[in-house]
């Protein structure tokens, strides 16, 4: 039995201590919004925060979960996360959207720590997030505009 | 049939409507008696169903019914757009339904049924005069009963924000719905006279809007195939033999995975459509317990004949095929090639290949099935339910009406999910086991699993006369054909009446230079197939056969010592039969010349550049002649020749698709399909090595990623013509465009793709 905060409320997982926390989250919690896409954190679709910072679920062991905040796209709350929720919008950015809930919940963690990034700032931040349809200047200009309060 | 041919049917085909009364609603079909799929149905309220692609609500909300997968195309708002427009609705009062895999569906063209596809960028093309037609049936019903309630004259009436109007008074469809009781049946005069609006009177076509399936793409809650779930269901991981054909399973030992908490068991698989051999399956409580079992279980394997190919081999056998000159599918004969290299004072030659891709889509091959009183109910986003589901009959032993595939939104598509094969493994699961059963694949078995885009070879031969005129060109492309092997009767017949060509192999080498003796032989590699079976991937033939074709033209142009701009337009002439006259490629090449022209312009092509910077150029027309996506393509890169880099900086495209449905949308499409070119020129490829592709994971697999995004410039050309596609041809000219400016910065004429200096 592991403890821990998914998306402000407590939970507790029966899964095994290292059964990735993305199976956790999606099985178990039934949180579907975060996706499965490499299994070796490599695509970035799995991204959910802990404690803040974003990290890769299918890569997390759920012992590292314990006693911890996680943050999935459903509870996605800070200015930060709403604005880039309808920079997405109106930037028209998802395609066929299976990468955007870590894409967004990436944005989040880069804007959360630095809420006016450069160009190169957010490239580097985003670039481990894989977007098969490859929406990247939508991303990209979606980040800016919802850094600069609507504008980008 | 051609893909040609089916091209120029995109036209309405179905010749009645007809209005009834049925039940507590209303119903107009199209054709027979084919009912709506509304959620409504048996639901208190009068509904108003003037056909199968509309369905009106007594409290006035309509439902669009879009028979296309949504793949990240925004298809279904397209689509709609078109609808809405003709009926005069409210575009708030708008929502869109996909639908499932009833035949209903399907595009019927003489004698044959593609069935409910979404590929070949045909969604709009073939759509566009059937939705409008459908929406202005609609319409003349809606406006005629409106009259009636408003005692007015139905020529006196306007139809617009989804009300009929006339003197000062208005009757919502709303009211309609509620007050009337329309039994009408539409006439041929009647359907031949429907008033379809002129553009100007659009208020939805051309102009922008927000995509209806974003704002649940951006808080996580879009469902896609891998999220379904059943009560009662098990978690199943495949077990992939190491040949695609021929394996067989010598013995399972799973003694290690009955340790791991949540193994059941693993069973193998028996196919009768032998689409799958010698698979088994690991079945778990929950997916990540399948993994590790799958980890633990130790299969071995008697490997089938392909067990000794990879892509040497492949290639080898392309590039003899190409080299035989007897050999091939004629695809284009004009003139005497043959006479023209006799008579030849010079001639060059060069060969084109590509490597094995990946759709790599991100979401996962997987399906759930569930039998429920024998009928097999498949959750799986798929773009083509109609090819698989005859196999899935085959392999299940039933008849295809007892198999109903469930849509849900795809997380990629790009040809992988017309063919829905992940969902054979899966059904033959459920059926063995008696339950639900969820069968997700893993990245490397996806991978595994792909139906790649083939291997190809293409070889090119021109010849010139004294004055250094191009006088002929011969044109061979050897690759695995797709539709040979899973959709044969979609084939075409040479120009001679001698073998088939599969159009999605070949395609786009009937360009729209004028050449006066031109041959192109269509090859199909065997040895390719036996390896492996061959996909469609996004721009299928065109994506690489433009390679070829587009880095030969600029060579010729070098060789002549000619501007590699001037040169195509010196050969976009517009006679004979690059006139162009069907709805769907009007104009012919005097369009394709206008896009060339306008990147020339736009890009400053013939400025001066830094060192060890190009700029290269390429053209295309889309998947097929029949439907041409009019495009000019203009690449500016950076060469290190040192570091054997090559950096894209920026790409320039003019477009010319017709009418633009949804303009932000068919841009969005344009971004994706370019970065798709960017990302199979240099980033993206693998091999087979002895059977298997030998990258099946993001550690080696490197589809392009945001830092080599280069700047793009994409202009839509303003058009008054009949829609085509956009899905798929902003890709094709983007790998020659950059290889021909390598040429120009570096010198070093790149010829394989992925490109490599």
């Amino acid at each position: 039995m592991i403890k821990f905060r998914l998306n402000g409320s407590p939970v507790t997982s029966t899964s095994e201590a290292e059964t990735p926390l993305l199976w956790v989250i999606r099985d178990e919690l039934n949180l579907k919004g975060t996706k499965f896409g490499c299994g070796i954190a490599q695509c970035g679709a799995c991204t959910v925060h802990v404690n803040g910072e974003a990290v890769r679920s299918c890569q997390l062991p759920l012992q590292l979960a314990a006693d911890r905040d996680i943050t999935t796209i459903e509870g996605l709350a800070t200015d930060a996360g709403r604005a880039l929720q309808k920079a997405w919008v109106d930037e028209q950015v998802p395609q066929c959207g299976y990468c955007q809930s870590g894409q967004i919940m990436q944005a989040a963690s880069l804007l959360q720590g630095n809420p006016k990034p450069t160009d190169e700032e957010i490239v580097t931040a985003m670039n481990g997030n894989l977007c098969r349809c490859m929406s990247y200047t939508r991303i990209r200009k979606a980040i800016k505009v919802a850094a600069s309060g609507g504008e980008a | 049939m051609a893909s040609r041919d089916i091209m120029l049917q995109g036209g309405l085909t179905r010749r009645t409507f007809l209005a009834s009364s049925a039940g507590a609603g209303l119903m107009l079909t199209l054709g027979s008696a084919i009912p709506g799929d509304s959620h409504a149905q048996g639901a208190a309220g009068k509904s108003f169903v003037p056909n199968m692609w509309i369905e009106v609500s007594d409290s006035g909300a309509i439902q669009v019914n879009i028979p296309r997968a949504e793949m990240g195309q925004h298809v279904g708002t397209a689509l709609a757009r078109i609808l809405a427009d003709e009926l005069g609705a409210n575009w708030d009062d708008i929502s869109i339904h996909h639908a499932d895999s009833d035949p209903k569906w399907g595009v019927v063209i003489p004698g044959k049924s593609l069935g409910s596809i979404t590929g070949g960028s045909w969604s709009v093309f073939l759509s566009f005069a059937l939705v409008s037609h459908a929406g202005a049936a609609g319409r003349v019903i809606l406006r005629d009963a409106g009259a009636q309630l408003l005692s007015a004259d139905p020529a006196d009436c306007k139809v617009e924000a989804s009300k009929v109007s006339a003197n000062g008074a208005s009757v919502s469809f709303a009211d309609i719905v509620r007050r009337s009781d329309v039994s009408r049946t539409l006439s041929e005069e009647e359907l031949a006279a429907l008033p379809l609006k002129s553009p100007a009177d659009r208020q939805f076509v051309g102009v922008d809007t927000k995509a209806l399936d974003i704002p649940a793409k951006s808080t996580g809650e879009a469902v896609y195939g891998i999220d379904a779930e059943l009560p009662g269901m098990v978690y199943a991981h495949p077990l992939i033999p190491p040949t695609r054909y021929g394996s067989t399973i010598q013995s399972i030992d799973d003694s290690a995975a009955k340790k791991i908490p949540g193994y059941q068991q693993t069973i193998r698989l028996s196919d009768p459509s032998n689409w799958i051999q010698g698979w088994a399956v690991v079945i778990a409580d929950s997916f990540p317990a399948a993994m590790n079992a799958a980890a633990a279980v130790n299969v071995e394997w008697s490997p089938g004949p392909a067990a000794a190919l990879s892509e040497a081999d492949i290639l080898a056998e392309g590039t003899k095929l190409a080299a035989d000159k007897t050999h091939g599918t004629l695809f284009v004969d004009e003139g005497d090639v043959r006479a023209a290299q006799a008579a030849a004072a010079s001639s060059i030659e060069a060969t084109y290949t590509t490597s094995t891709a990946l759709h790599f889509t991100l979401e996962p091959a997987n399906a759930l099935v569930e039998v429920v009183d024998g009928t097999y109910h498949i959750h799986s986003g798929n773009q083509w339910h109609s090819l698989i589901i005859p196999t899935l009959a085959q392999a299940l032993a039933v008849d295809e009406a007892q198999i109903q595939i469930h849509q849900y939104y795809l997380g990629g598509g790009f040809g992988r999910r017309l063919v829905g094969d992940p969902m054979i493994p899966a059904a033959l699961t459920a059926k063995a086991l008696g339950k639900p059963v969820k069968l997700v694949f893993p990245r490397p078995e996806d991978s595994r699993f792909d139906c790649p885009r083939s291997p190809s070879v293409q070889q090119f031969d021109a010849s010139f006369d004294e004055a250094g005129t191009l006088t002929g060109v011969e044109h061979a492309a050897a690759a695995g054909w797709p539709t040979a092997v899973m959709g044969p009767s979609f084939q075409g017949a040479g120009v001679d009446g001698k073998g088939k060509w599969d159009p999605f192999s070949i395609s786009g080498a009937d360009h729209w230079y004028t050449i006066p003796n031109n041959r192109v032989r269509a090859c199909r590699n065997h040895v390719a197939e036996q390896a492996f079976l061959p996909g469609w991937l996004r721009a299928v033939g065109p994506g690489w056969i433009g390679w070829g074709v587009e880095s030969f033209m600029d060579e010729i142009a070098h060789q002549l010592g000619q501007d590699p701009i001037d040169f195509r337009l010196g050969l976009l002439d517009g006679q004979g039969k690059n006139a162009g006259d069907k709805h769907g490629a009007v104009g012919g090449a005097s369009r394709l010349k206008a896009v060339l022209e306008d990147v020339r312009n736009r890009s400053g092509w013939g400025r001066e550049l830094p060192k060890g910077e190009g700029l290269g150029v390429a053209v295309c027309h889309g998947q097929e002649r029949g439907m041409a996506t009019w495009i000019a393509c203009v690449a500016h890169v950076a060469v290190d020749t040192e570091a054997k880099s090559t950096k894209v900086k920026k790409i320039w495209q003019s477009i010319d698709c017709g009418t633009v449905v949804h303009p932000d949308g068919a841009l969005a499409q344009a971004e994706s399909a370019v970065l798709w070119g960017v990302s199979l020129a240099l980033h993206e490829g693998t091999r087979f090595d002895h059977g298997h592709v030998a990258d099946t994971n993001l550690d080696s697999y490197t589809p392009l990623r945001m830092a080599d995004v280069p700047d793009l410039d994409l202009k839509l050309m303003d058009s008054p013509h009949f829609p085509t596609g956009m899905g798929e041809p902003p890709l094709i000219p983007v790998a020659p465009a950059i290889a021909n400016a390598v040429y120009t910065a570096s010198g070093i004429r790149a010829r394989d793709l992925p490109i490599k200096l």
